[in-house]
């Protein structure tokens, strides 16, 4: 199996693909029997999500191991970069959706519930509403205890801006071949990675108020929520590049894997920067 | 799984049995997979609609109760737009971009199996849900707030799902596309020597991109109103149910772009060949169909015109939907422009172009004149804007993947098709499609609404005409499969060239395309 490194590198036939569909339609079926209370749900989602894992396991060892063999050339090479490029303009979208969503409350729909004279049955109540930020709604009965930004996410914005920089230390060790520089710099970002989704948990545990508070707890818990859950796929990615570096992989030429796991971590970052003004703060 | 990489792709022979299609890595059998299960979903939603016509060609309630009329309505559309619209057009990527641009494949061959088998367990639990308690999604296939929200039904849960896997498998899918548009091209391949149909399908997918996962954010958002006590659309909360319109349309204005920019590469195609004169205006169309994907991004709420929104926004929406207008009209322009003192012939191909040409352009204007605000607090949800938007999705889509089939069927199959019989499936196809659709421009605008088993005694007549064009619309379709079905079997052998006046480098290659093509990249002057 000699690499053929002039022509495009075409894999041969892979069961992947389908392993990925059954694990995607345990997953789905069993969210769907969950929700619904349908006991047996549960033990489907869990059958879906153990499959999908080892799909992920199965599927970048895999690519690993071409990747090791030198199938993928330049032209391979510059195809992953274009891929991860566009994927996270994808996620840029999906956070976008949520965004525009909370800017659509905020500065256009909370108006028109306090500027209701409507005084039909159920509606009447609700002429005593002002259009305040934060806010649980007109319905609510009890005030909202909203969160501040200086506790907890400043101390998370500083944490998430400092891994970024650890990230671009490791990535400095790389390109001067550096391992050890490269493995602390990982570790570190790993660590703090780590930190900031301890402290966002906390803070969660913490919380005076939940998804059901109105609609702030609805856009706080999906966006931050989301955002964590970035952090988390992050923070995993992560420590797949440090184990393969610890393996000995990637050298100052040949690491898409961790460019791309870096550009995905700055990604999460200046989301979470877009959190903190615009969900903590302002 | 190991053993796969360990046999490399120089083994030049693949698996055979069933093995051939479900672990494919190749961009033609692939292309095979989308193009007969999006068939399959064309005939399935059909089947849906022809028991709304069976329902609707009288007044009154004669087959169905009104839930399962919803349903009905409802699965249909998602099924057309989800199941077959969109499939049939990846399966052309599939089938042709590489063969246009003198690739060897796809750029990540195992992701673009994984976008076909995707859709599976979508499809699969969109159909079942028709049998789950409580019985099938009923809120239209926009799935507005409060209904879709307090049905407490499972099947709006599955459905959501079934986007959600759908919509993975869009994303994937055109990241695919794109990275092979940008980065597979043969030498000498510019970005404006490019095929028609591969620019339409690199600006498609873009718009895909930039559009699922806002589609993904409001299902989710939706699910979680559902289910984990989330306000996004109940005003009690603080939210608002016209939130989810903003958000899904804003999806859903790029989605009908995504139906109907290859239709216009696909007629861009097969147009300058029965021509036999090169395509009129390639920038200017280029340039257009950029034009029309920024453009729908900001035109959704011509979605919502009576749902409530400042004047100003209704005017600013009426002002950009009309800008549209323009590029498309280019469009049409060149396309005529193309076939002027061209040496014409008529195979079935061209017939189904230039009825598109045709058709297309009058669900166009409908779309403009549905676009004038107070034309439009008029004829929403009435069947006007039913016989809109089967002009563009009918008319505009499915007929130019038609024609498109019968155009490429010699390079897939290695036959010709038999001409007469697709001449009849064409003649049938359009006038039974006039008749289903060309009457619902007159019930709409005489007030009939749209997504009800029940009529006044007054649209008595023009239902029953559509119902009959409806029926033998879907017949005809069947014709449709035998003739695909007959070619593949056999008949006269195809030239690796059999248009004499077509152009480009899939005809370069033997008919049928042999299953590895391209692997040292031509080089294109």
């Amino acid at each position: 199996m000699s690499p053929n490194t002039n022509n495009y590198y075409v894999p041969s036939p892979s069961l992947w693909p389908l392993i990925a569909s059954i694990a995607l339609f345990l997953m789905a079926g069993g969210f769907a029997m969950q929700m619904n209370d349908i006991a047996s749900g549960n033990f489907v989602l869990i059958a879906g999500v153990l499959v999908f894992f080892y799909l992920l396991y199965g599927w970048f060892r895999d690519v690993v191991k071409e990747s090791l063999s030198g199938f993928y050339n330049k032209q391979v090479d510059v195809s992953f970069r274009w891929s991860m490029g566009w994927f996270i303009f994808s996620e840029v979208m999906f956070f976008a959706g949520f965004f525009g969503a909370l800017f659509y409350i905020r500065n256009i729909s909370l108006n028109w519930i306090s500027q209701s004279t409507l005084a039909w049955p159920g509606y009447s109540s609700w002429t005593e509403f002002t259009s305040t930020w934060p806010t649980n709604g007109p319905a609510a009965t009890q005030a909202l205890e909203a969160m501040s930004p200086w506790g907890l996410p400043a101390i998370n914005t500083l944490i998430l801006l400092v891994s970024g920089a650890t990230l671009t230390y490791a990535h400095w060790g790389l390109m001067k071949n550096n391992r050890k520089q490269l493995t602390v710099g990982l570790i570190l970002t790993i660590a703090l990675g780590a930190i900031f989704l301890y402290l966002q948990a906390h803070e969660y545990a913490e919380a005076a108020f939940t998804m059901d508070s109105g609609i702030y707890g609805s856009t706080f818990y999906l966006l931050t929520g989301f955002h964590g859950l970035h952090v988390t796929m992050g923070t995993i990615m992560l420590a797949i590049v440090l184990f393969r570096v610890l393996k000995g992989h990637f050298d100052s030429h040949n690491h898409f894997a961790f460019e791309a796991v870096a550009w995905y971590w700055h990604f999460v970052d200046v989301v979470w920067l877009f959190l903190f003004i615009f969900v903590y703060w302002l | 799984m190991s053993t796969n990489t360990a046999t490399h792709h120089d083994d030049h022979g693949h698996p055979t049995g069933i093995m051939r299609w479900v672990a494919s890595t190749n961009h033609k059998d692939i292309g095979t997979l989308y193009l007969w299960f999006s068939f399959f979903m064309f005939l399935f939603a059909g089947a849906l609609a022809l028991g709304i016509r069976a329902e609707l060609f009288q007044p009154g309630l004669q087959f169905l109760e009104p839930e399962n009329f919803n349903r009905l309505t409802t699965l249909h559309g998602l099924i057309m737009i989800f199941g077959a619209i969109m499939p049939a057009f990846v399966g052309f990527a599939n089938w042709m971009i590489p063969l246009m641009i003198g690739a060897s494949d796809l750029a990540f061959p195992r992701l673009n199996n994984m976008s076909f088998w995707l859709m599976i367990p979508a499809a699969l639990l969109l159909m079942t849900s028709i049998f789950v308690p409580g019985g099938a999604i009923a809120g239209g296939w926009t799935m507005y707030p409060p209904l879709s929200v307090q049905n407490p039904s499972m099947s709006v849960d599955m459905s959501i799902l079934a986007l959600h896997i759908l919509g993975v498998s869009s994303i994937v899918g055109s990241i695919n596309i794109i990275t092979t548009i940008l980065n597979m091209r043969a030498p000498g391949m510019t970005m404006m020597k490019m095929p028609l149909f591969v620019w339409t399908w690199l600006i498609t997918a873009f718009l895909l991109i930039a559009s699922m996962p806002v589609l993904a954010g409001a299902l989710t958002m939706l699910l979680t109103d559902r289910h984990f006590g989330t306000s996004f659309f109940d005003a009690a909360g603080g939210g608002d149910p016209v939130l989810w319109q903003h958000v899904f349309w804003f999806f859903g204005h790029p989605e009908v772009y995504i139906m109907i920019l290859p239709a216009f590469g696909l007629i861009s195609t097969i147009i300058p060949t029965f021509a036999r004169k090169p395509l009129f205006g390639y920038a200017s169309m280029v340039y257009a169909t950029a034009a029309i994907a920024l453009l729908s991004f900001v035109v959704w709420a011509h979605h919502m015109f009576t749902t409530g929104m400042p004047v100003a926004g209704q005017l600013f929406f009426m002002y950009s939907t009309m800008l549209i207008s323009i590029p498309t009209g280019v469009k049409v322009f060149n396309w005529v422009a193309t076939m002027w003192r061209g040496s014409m012939t008529f195979e079935t191909p061209m017939l189904f172009s230039i009825a598109v040409v045709f058709l297309f352009t009058i669900g166009g204007f409908s779309g403009l004149v549905c676009a004038i605000l107070p034309v439009d607090i008029q004829v929403q949800d009435t069947y006007y804007v039913v016989a809109h938007f089967h002009y563009v999705l009918f008319s505009g889509a499915a007929m130019s993947i038609m024609g498109a089939v019968y155009y490429w069927l010699p390079k897939w199959t290695g036959f010709m098709y038999d001409e007469t019989l697709g001449k009849w499936h064409f003649w049938l196809t359009t006038i039974a499609f006039n008749v289903t659709f060309f009457p619902m421009h007159f019930t709409g605008l005489a007030g009939m609404p749209r997504r009800v088993p029940d009529y006044a005694l007054q649209f008595a007549e023009f239902n029953m005409i559509s119902s009959f064009g409806a029926f033998a619309l879907g017949i005809s379709q069947l014709l449709f499969l035998y003739i695909v079905v007959k070619c593949i079997k056999g008949g006269t052998k195809a030239d690796a060239k059999p248009w004499d006046g077509a152009e480009g480098l899939e005809w370069t290659v033997p008919s049928p395309a042999p299953f590895h093509t391209f692997e040292v990249p031509p080089t294109v002057k």
